[in-house]
């Protein structure tokens, strides 16, 4: 897509084995920077392994993952933070009891030095998430307020704002929306576009043709532990994506039984 | 897209306002000011002349009100962070016997018992940490195990060491001990005597303190049960700590996956929680000068309890030091209240059982409010 700008990570011939079991068959994806790349599949076409494989939390069995450039190994999933890789899960990523800033700042809390003790500063805090919240188009009725409040959109919102304050380069986001509504749905793509235009390089789980088509530059397909190649925006039809996630012939033949209604 | 976001940068038509006056109200600790000020009112009305608001009268609520919120202070971080210890009680037993075998029957200085003491009750907290973070099992089940053996070894010991079930003679090794002064003494009594010359607080009349004020001093139990409950309160909503602390019990997988070491923060406030039971235990022994087998019983629920009144949530992610402090408040001077009120003990039950049901059906509906739980 832009051919002046490197791959920020590049993930070459990537196999995952589970025993006996082959999740990963060989996948090979660039992303660059400033991309919203769509990994579609459907159930059980290996989206989850190959993203864990990304975000540091399986090794692969065979293949090797660039990042910037330089061959990565990752160990667990801090090595892959730390270098700058993010994810945000559907769930497991906000404390609803907790206040929005204690949620944005949980585990990265801003300290400040009161004689020789150091204190949470909840002033900074509270600044910060406000201000980053408004960018994100999220009007907070006070940063205390609990995130229990918020609607689903919402918290996966403060959790993109999270991942790219804290410095993340590369944002791997998985099925955001497969539980929203159609509301909440527009604003979690509303954000992702944000996200993409800072130049953060933005991989996005989904197994909803339309929410891709809505925000993807490049669409990779999985099926069966394997790509069946990188499309770019504009040269391929809805019909042709979903035709390639469920394997071609199938849903054709169902398809048609149903009116087009798929 | 961008055109989906407008409406939401504007203020959403559908979320009230809400006056500064009830966000102010909206707080973990609205149920146990509530339960406070109740309680006070009616025992100002009911038992005003009782003896119950004079200085030896609120002395007696303030000794037991501040026993409950030493434990209460630990049970309450532990309960937020996602743990329970219902060994708290049998660990003040347990700690009382050894300061007592350690200083009356070894014969080590106070001081050094004091701190082998702590040192080994500490230990035990950290042991019932790590057994149930590494075998996942519930905190409820691994401390009810503990309950019973440290229960049973409080009653063991002594009686195979000393061949009873209560050591005294404490007061006589601790004296002049400087640690021992710590958890036994009594601070500001220039001041108590000052009060009773002046006549503002009652003296006694006859015998060899003629004069001097019945009242002779604040137990350093008080001060004990006031610097935990003002460290804990810093602790848990001033510091970084704090926050890993609400993170635990909240959601621990969700505080994993941001670094929260959630082990760590889990393990440190089964020790403190053991640190408070035997900060109890200590001020108790050096008061009565004796360590008995029976020692603490029920304390574990009675902490909980107070922890309960004061607004924590049962499952962790949720509560205030200084709510579980007013919970342990209400506890004590109902307690007391009611002996001084002359009304029959058994029915201290029956009260505290109605205000523990008021309460936290209060502070469910409060905290439904703030954390929009449904």
């Amino acid at each position: 897509m832009n051919p002046e700008k490197a791959p920020i990570i590049q993930m070459k011939d990537i196999q995952k084995h589970f025993g006996s079991v082959i999740a990963l068959a060989g996948v090979s994806v660039d992303v660059f920077p400033g991309e919203c790349h769509c990994l579609l599949g459907d159930n059980g076409a290996g989206k989850s392994t190959f993203i864990k494989t990304m975000s540091g939390v399986h090794q692969p069995t065979h293949g090797e993952i660039l990042f910037e450039g330089k061959p990565m190994h990752f160990n667990d999933p801090r090595d892959a933070i730390t270098a700058g890789i993010a994810t945000v899960h559907q769930h497991l990523a906000m404390i609803p009891l907790m206040s929005v800033s204690r949620n944005f700042f949980m585990g990265n809390e801003p300290e400040r030095k009161v004689g020789p003790i150091k204190f949470f500063d909840h002033e900074y805090a509270n600044r910060v998430t406000m201000e980053e919240m408004r960018k994100m188009g999220i009007n907070l009725r006070g940063p205390d307020q609990a995130v229990g409040t918020l609607s689903g959109g919402e918290r996966q919102t403060v959790a993109i704002a999270r991942a790219v304050h804290f410095g993340a380069k590369v944002l791997i986001l998985d099925e955001p929306t497969s539980a929203l509504g159609v509301r909440q749905t527009a604003n979690v793509l509303a954000t992702i576009d944000k996200v993409r235009k800072q130049g953060i390089a933005v991989v996005f789980i989904t197994h909803n043709v339309r929410h891709a088509l809505a925000v993807g530059d490049r669409f990779t397909v999985l099926n069966r532990g394997q790509t069946l190649g990188t499309a770019q925006r504009g040269q391929i039809t809805p019909e042709e994506l979903q035709d390639l996630m469920a394997g071609g012939q199938e849903l054709v033949a169902l398809e048609g039984s149903l009116g087009g209604t798929v | 897209m961008q055109d989906a976001t407008k409406p939401t940068a504007q203020t959403d038509e559908r979320i009230k306002e809400i006056s500064a006056f009830r966000k102010a109200l909206i707080r973990p600790e609205l149920g146990g000011m509530v339960g406070t000020i109740a309680v006070f009112t009616f025992f100002l009305l009911f038992a005003f002349d009782s003896g119950m608001f004079s200085s030896q009268g609120i002395m007696n609520w303030s000794i037991v009100s501040a026993q409950f919120m030493i434990i209460a202070v630990g049970a309450c971080l532990l309960m937020i962070a996602g743990e329970f210890d219902l060994s708290v009680g049998s660990m003040i037993g347990f700690a009382g016997m050894m300061v007592a075998i350690f200083s009356v029957t070894f014969g080590w200085p106070t001081w050094i018992a004091i701190l082998v003491t702590f040192a080994l009750c500490i230990a035990i907290g950290a042991l019932n940490g790590w057994i149930v973070i590494r075998t996942g099992l519930p905190s409820f089940i691994v401390t009810l195990a503990f309950l019973f053996i440290l229960r049973g070894f409080t009653i063991f010991l002594p009686q195979v060491i000393e061949r009873k079930t209560i050591i005294g003679g404490i007061k006589d090794v601790a004296e002049g001990d400087w640690l021992a002064a710590i958890f036994g003494g009594k601070i500001l009594q220039g001041a108590f005597v000052w009060l009773g010359d002046a006549g503002l607080i009652a003296t006694f009349e006859r015998g060899t303190r003629k004069g001097q004020p019945v009242v002779d001093g604040i137990p350093m139990l008080i001060v004990w049960a006031l610097v935990l409950i003002v460290i804990g309160h810093i602790l848990l909503t001033k510091t970084k700590f704090g926050n890993w602390i609400f993170a635990s019990g909240g959601d621990a997988e969700a505080a994993r996956n941001s670094g929260v070491p959630v082990n760590k923060v889990k393990i440190l406030m089964f020790m403190f929680t053991a640190f408070c039971a035997t900060v109890f235990a200590m001020c108790q022994v050096m008061e009565f000068g004796s360590a008995g087998a029976d020692r603490g019983l029920l304390k574990e629920f009675e902490a909980i309890i107070a922890v309960v009144i004061g607004g924590a949530l049962l499952t962790g992610g949720y509560g205030s030091v200084l709510g579980a402090a007013l919970g342990a408040l209400i506890f004590g001077v109902v307690q007391q209240g009611l002996f001084f009120a002359g009304v029959e003990s058994s029915l201290f039950r029956v009260f505290l059982g109605v205000i523990l049901l008021g309460a936290v059906i209060l502070n469910t509906y409060i905290r439904r409010i703030i954390t929009g739980e449904r």
